[in-house]
């Protein structure tokens, strides 16, 4: 498993783990019931405090991704990829509809929008 | 059962012109906590108080549960000073005799296999050490028993950066067993910042605060703006100010809020070391 954190992200070291982690389960990297390394060895491994890695699995447990029995370990939660997708869509729909309406009223055209869209992509 | 291996309360101690007031704070189980302060500000004196090798005029200290004074504690603590305490004609080879006298619970293996890792000479006297291979010595004579608490008392001070590193992957591969806790004292609060999941602050013999580490670096912030708008911010939404020449800088709990209810000022991330610089400077600039 690569982790790649950044110390001059303005995103906390605990999310930028939970995004990444998040992204190698929703890409195949990662399969459900896969043993995540435990949140002691992932500290040392990045050479950041238990508490930081523990916030993440807190958050990946939250959100379902990831399922942590006690005493054996953190795992791939089994759950279905398409499914997070479907809502991860919609949820972005509806912020883009939100834009688009801003952008409709306040004559923001949308080769413009478009372009900023393209721009976070990119980022 | 206990959750803490250091539990600390109401701790007082009362020298000639220094006073520690009222000192409590815990060191959890599996976690590394950063202890931080200026030189003076009793950070030495609380651990000498916490090995039972001062005594004090209040208060209570527990270590795995059990009473400081209680002498089996003392075989689960292992303990680093600033200064290398062994004897220049020594080689390592002679302090594993001397220690493995002293602890029963030695690891021969252990002590062997770091003085490898590490590359320090088994047959060479201290003597002949750099400043680095001494703390480095120091920490593994201090792990090889297989204590459940390390304390170091500015153990990292003086050494370069490469050798800090290691010894702060020593740290986190110490507490991979989650009984195991570290309480490191520093000044160089980068090391701290690095690893540490709770900080404590002690300034003038007081504790400051005592807070997750991961909470001081995302969410304290110092603002930085002209005498005019500093008088446009509410006192309570920050914790100090100071006034240099040029403009008014004050350290804030929440960022992100100033950050929303403030325009036009400048909100900047802190560091262990700003935080700390704040309390103890005050409003001096």
């Amino acid at each position: 498993m690569e982790i790649i954190i950044s110390n001059s992200s303005e995103k906390p070291i605990y999310e930028q783990i939970c995004i990444q982690i998040k992204n190698l389960i929703m890409n195949g990297t990662l399969s459900a019931g896969e043993a995540l390394p435990s949140m002691r060895v992932l500290a040392r491994d990045l050479h950041i405090s238990v508490i930081t890695v523990q916030r993440a699995y807190e958050d990946l447990t939250r959100d379902g991704f990831i399922e942590t029995v006690s005493g054996k370990g953190s795992f791939v939660a089994a759950q279905n990829r398409e499914f997070i997708r479907e809502e991860q869509l919609r949820a972005a729909e509806e912020l883009l509809q939100k834009a688009a309406e801003i952008g409709r009223a306040h004559g923001i055209g949308y080769e413009q929008m478009a372009n900023i869209l393209k721009l976070f992509y990119e980022e | 059962m206990e959750d803490n291996n250091i539990f600390v309360q109401d701790l007082c101690k009362r020298f000639d012109g220094f006073l520690l007031d009222h000192v409590s704070f815990r060191v959890p189980k599996g976690r590394i906590v950063g202890f931080i302060g200026e030189n003076g500000a009793g950070k030495s004196t609380t651990i000498h108080l916490i090995l039972n090798e001062l005594k004090r005029d209040g208060g209570q200290i527990r270590l795995f549960g059990r009473e400081n004074t209680d002498p089996c504690v003392r075989e689960d603590i292992g303990v680093v000073f600033d200064e290398c305490c062994f004897h220049d004609v020594f080689n390592p080879s002679d302090i594993e005799k001397i220690l493995s006298g002293v602890y029963r619970s030695w690891d021969s293996g252990l002590y062997r296999q770091y003085l490898k890792k590490f590359g320090i000479p088994e047959r060479k006297p201290i003597g002949s050490f750099s400043r680095g291979m001494k703390m480095e010595l120091s920490i593994i004579c201090a792990m090889a028993h297989r204590p459940k608490l390390l304390i170091l008392d500015e153990a990292t001070a003086g050494l370069d950066p490469v050798v800090r590193d290691e010894m702060l992957d020593l740290f986190l591969e110490f507490i991979q067993d989650e009984e195991c806790s570290v309480f490191l004292s520093s000044h160089i609060t980068s090391d701290i910042q690095k690893v540490a999941d709770y900080v404590i602050l002690i300034h003038q013999g007081r504790i400051i605060f005592e807070e997750q580490k991961d909470d001081l670096i995302y969410h304290f912030g110092i603002v930085r703006c002209g005498k005019e708008k500093f008088a446009s911010i509410s006192p309570d939404d920050y914790l100090i100010h100071r006034v240099t020449n040029v403009s008014v800088e004050c350290l804030v709990r929440d960022r992100e809020a100033v950050r929303r209810k403030y325009r036009d000022i400048v909100v900047d991330n802190a560091t262990l070391e700003d935080i700390m610089l704040f309390y103890v400077r005050g409003g001096a600039a």
